[in-house]
């Protein structure tokens, strides 16, 4: 179903090649992330947050989406960035997540949004070995814009909430 | 592929109602074991199974439907009396609903039946045909042709009675019957030709049609019916039967029903002609009023019949005798008019009203800040508002209850197996079924129930010859009821058994060190022994072998529901198992609670009472676990900010009030800053965008739509005592 529908955003866009795909791009820590039009369902402002027991830090608690419980992270935390204030312009984007074949539903919040681009898949390169802030698995790709780079997200490993609880006793086992 | 999914659609549906069919079958086939052949049970069975068989053949499940055939025509003989209703004919057809209820999993998991299965079932089925009835084989077609057309029959169930009527061989009469039908008859929806056929099994029948009346070609309406008949009929009959056959068509037709003085001249006479005397023939029906008892009527032997005043009376009788389990059961099956729609939509439907009640409440709270009197009519379809929503939000919520006949209904059949495989006798006395219960909880009750019912069964109920021995009645019973009481469904099950031995139940108990020699226990506490996990249900009090699960697990699963058990058991008198549940699992009762920032909600069952306490008051015990005292009982304290290795953290140091909770015989204290409402709310599961969380059992959104985190008690004590217990480098977070 996915990937019809990019299929008919494309044609309605008269580009011949069919797998050309629509992201949502966002800012963080001065740099631009991407990730699948498709995948957004939509974007909040900041709400209160209600912080949830036992959890990563990055874990900022969950939200009220329509009835929805839904998760929120924080993604600078996430990637190990600097801790800043939250903004006027930080939001949280809502994103839907494969996790072994069942969706799940995740906010994540950044310093703000930015640009709707379209990437044909031979513009986008593959994510360099080592490097960077993020760890490799979670990127897709790296595209660029008018000399800008637009780091591409792979959503679904964001986060395996299942194992959270795990990884955090392992760590402090460790520690 | 849009065409498949249509399909599927439409199996489904068969498949559902196939399965409802076969649990009426079942149903009627167990009250007929108690000895009632009553005709509308027997019609009922019949006709679930018609309807299966139809539309079996109708989705193209040729084997279901060659199966049901036999079941059918076997059905067809015991309704119309050529055979009689034994155990074993029940027995059979208990298993052929069995093996039709298999075949319908097969089809909804396989797509295909396994036909294997079926061959010793269609053998049994079969010898049964081919023996018993020495009646004409013929018939049995015929009549369920004629079936096919009628929905009720009231006509059939006294051929049935007449062609019992017929064997006794005595008494042949004779009539003449004029039947002349209204023009406009067949439009109506009678069929002479039925009618016919029903009188042909009642005796001899001779059918002369008069077409005097049959206008010229050109004025001739297709519709019409212009035919009259002149019938004459022989046979052990009186005139209840024929008016019966007439009943339906009696508005739209002149009967003239004369009995004949003598044999018919075209009847060939094999019958001696021995007429019972008397004119009052007709109304004979009233003169033998201990022949109508349901006794009599009971045995299925055939026997003359001889007309009663009214069906519907003797079928009221009837149901009298009968009426324990199979006519309330019935009764809920025939009165429901409902439609099917998917539990996701009803629950789609409660998410979209608990966000219309959230933004109610936001509205309100808004409303109530302004004081304009221009304003006021705003706030006054605020109230209006508030009302209509909470309404609403019942309405729906009440959508997702259903009997818990759902859930009694299998028990009857399972009752009956497992008492004739032990050899016990045993009464099931069912009340409360329409009670009404959350889907979710009615699905998840039924295993829990099953195993109790059959531990009653296995350990409580003693065999026959105990019985009497201990100056109780042979057969003993066993009570499932429910009821509602306040906001818990109390489900009870009682039986009239040995009790439980608690000698025998302590002296293992200390055996396996569960407790030691020296406790003195209370009868309850030892009663309760029975569901501490050490007692596996094998090798149990009785030493009698059980199956599945013990009762240990039947605790758990009781209170996963967020319900409980109890026993009360009396030697020689019986045991009681008493559940109770909440009414849903969707809502729940709750305290909301202030700790630091965070407001958390505390089921209120769980909370014992709150005591406003000083920092002072409270002990450590070697440094580490603080308790406090309350009344004698040291009450060991609960900080959610140490448990939860998070942030809400009590923001007054000196003072606070405890709230003290209790789960699985445990208290404890939990410190909070300050209670705030009481409400009930909507439960949410954290774990399907998230996970589980230790401590929480859910979430759930407040009036001003904000997540708020139930607490989950019993977790909440064992994260404490794990995080007590392993000396973890107290805070990660804190790097």
């Amino acid at each position: 179903m996915h990937t019809a529908n990019t299929q008919v955003i494309s044609s309605e866009d008269n580009l011949t090649a069919n797998d050309a795909e629509q992201y949502l791009t966002f800012k963080l820590a001065g740099e631009e992330y991407g990730v699948e039009i498709l995948r957004v369902q939509g974007i909040q402002g900041l709400q209160k947050i209600t912080s949830i027991p036992d959890t990563p830090e990055y874990i900022l608690g969950v939200i009220n989406l329509r009835g929805e419980i839904v998760p929120v992270i924080d993604l600078r935390r996430r990637f190990g960035l600097e801790k800043i204030k939250f903004s006027s312009t930080t939001v949280v984007i809502v994103i839907r997540m494969a996790h072994d074949s069942k969706e799940t539903t995740l906010g994540i919040v950044v310093d703000g949004v930015s640009e709707v681009y379209r990437f044909e898949s031979n513009n986008i390169q593959d994510p360099p070995e080592f490097g960077g802030a993020v760890s490799t698995e979670f990127l897709k790709g790296l595209a660029c814009v008018d000399e800008k780079m637009v780091i591409l997200l792979e959503i679904d490993h964001l986060v395996d909430f299942k194992m959270i609880g795990k990884v955090a006793d392992r760590e402090a086992i460790q520690q | 592929m849009a065409e498949d999914f249509e399909l599927d659609e439409i199996t489904e549906i068969f498949l559902e109602e196939s399965r409802e069919g076969l649990d009426t079958m079942e149903t009627g086939l167990l009250g007929l074991e108690e000895g009632s052949a009553d005709a509308e049970i027997m019609n009922d069975i019949f006709r679930a199974a018609h309807s299966i068989k139809g539309g079996a053949g109708t989705f193209g499940f040729m084997d279901v439907s060659d199966f049901t055939h036999g079941v059918e025509t076997l059905l067809d003989e015991m309704r119309s009396g050529d055979r009689a209703v034994t155990p074993d004919g029940v027995q059979v057809l208990l298993k052929s609903v069995d093996r039709l209820r298999a075949m319908m999993n097969e089809i909804q998991t396989a797509g295909e039946i396994d036909t294997a299965l079926n061959e010793d079932l269609e053998k049994e089925i079969n010898l049964m045909l081919a023996t018993g009835v020495a009646a004409d084989q013929g018939q049995g077609a015929d009549q369920t042709e004629v079936a096919d057309d009628g929905d009720e029959s009231p006509d059939l169930i006294d051929a049935g009675q007449a062609a019992e009527a017929a064997k006794t061989a005595a008494g042949v009469r004779h009539w003449r019957i004029k039947f002349t039908p209204h023009l406009n008859m067949l439009q109506k929806g009678n069929d002479p030709l039925r009618i016919f056929k029903a009188l042909e099994k009642t005796g001899r029948l001779e059918v002369e049609a008069v077409t005097d009346h049959i206008p010229p070609p050109d004025q001739l309406v297709t519709d019409n019916c212009y035919l009259s008949w002149n019938l004459k009929l022989s046979g052990n009959i009186c005139k209840q039967q024929i008016d019966d056959i007439f009943d339906w068509a009696l508005e739209d037709c002149d009967l003239d029903i004369q009995e004949a003085p003598e044999p018919a001249p075209a009847a060939k006479n094999h019958q001696p002609p021995t007429r019972q005397p008397g004119p009052g023939d007709s109304q004979e029906s009233v003169t033998q009023p201990g022949r109508q008892s349901p006794v009599n009527h009971n045995t299925g032997k055939p026997q003359q019949t001889t007309a009663s005043a009214d069906t519907s009376l003797k079928n009221k009788k009837h149901k009298a005798a009968g009426a324990k389990k199979p006519a309330p059961a019935k009764a809920a099956f025939k009165e429901s008019s409902s439609i099917r729609v998917s539990i996701e939509k009803v629950d789609a439907l409660l998410n979209l009203v608990g966000e219309l009640v959230i933004t109610q409440s936001m509205l309100k709270q808004f409303g109530a800040k302004i004081e304009s009197e221009e304003l006021k009519e705003l706030s006054e379809g605020l109230i209006q508002l508030e009302r209509y929503t909470r309404e609403l939000q019942e309405n729906v919520m009440d959508i997702r209850m259903l009997p818990i006949s759902f859930t009694f209904n299998r028990f009857p059949r399972l009752v009956h197996d497992i008492s004739r495989k032990l050899g016990k006798k045993v009464e099931l006395i069912i009340t409360g079924e329409q009670t009404e219960l959350d889907k979710t909880v009615l699905e998840k009750i039924g295993d829990p129930l099953v195993h109790l019912v059959r531990n009653s069964l296995d350990h409580g109920i003693e065999m026959p010859a105990v019985r009497v021995a201990s100056g109780k009645p042979e057969q003993g019973a066993l009570a499932l009821s429910a009821s509602q009481e306040g906001g818990n469904i109390v489900i009870r099950v009682m039986d009239d058994g040995a009790g439980i031995n608690k000698e025998k139940l302590l002296a293992k108990a200390i055996q396996r060190n569960i407790v030691s020699a020296d406790d003195h226990l209370s009868d309850e506490r030892i009663n309760a022994l029975i569901f501490h996990p050490g007692f596996s249900s094998v090798d149990e009090v009785t030493d009698l072998s059980g199956r599945g699960v013990g009762m240990d697990v039947v605790r758990n699963n009781i209170k996963d529901l967020n319900g409980r058990v109890e026993v009360q058991s009396e030697t020689n008198i019986g045991t009681t198992l008493t559940i109770r549940l909440p009414l849903t699992l969707a809502i729940l009762d709750g305290q909301l609670v202030r700790v630091g920032q965070e407001t958390y909600i505390i089921s209120l069952l769980s909370i014992v009472e709150t005591v406003l306490i000083k920092k002072t008051e409270i002990n450590a015990i070697a440094g580490q676990a603080e308790v406090y005292q309350m009344r004698g009982e040291y009450i060991p304290i609960i900080w959610l900010k140490e448990t939860f290795q998070s942030q809400p953290e009590t923001l007054n140091q000196d003072a606070g009030l405890l709230v003290v909770v209790e789960a699985d015989g445990r208290r404890a204290g939990l410190f909070v800053d300050e209670l705030l409402d009481q409400q009930q709310v909507v439960i949410k599961s954290l774990e399907d965008n998230f996970r589980q969380v230790d401590g929480v059992s859910g979430a759930t959104i407040l009036g001003n739509g904000t997540v708020a985190l139930i607490l989950d008690i019993p977790g909440l004590f064992n994260a404490h005592l794990s995080r007590r217990e392993s000396i973890l480098p107290s805070d990660k977070h804190a790097a």
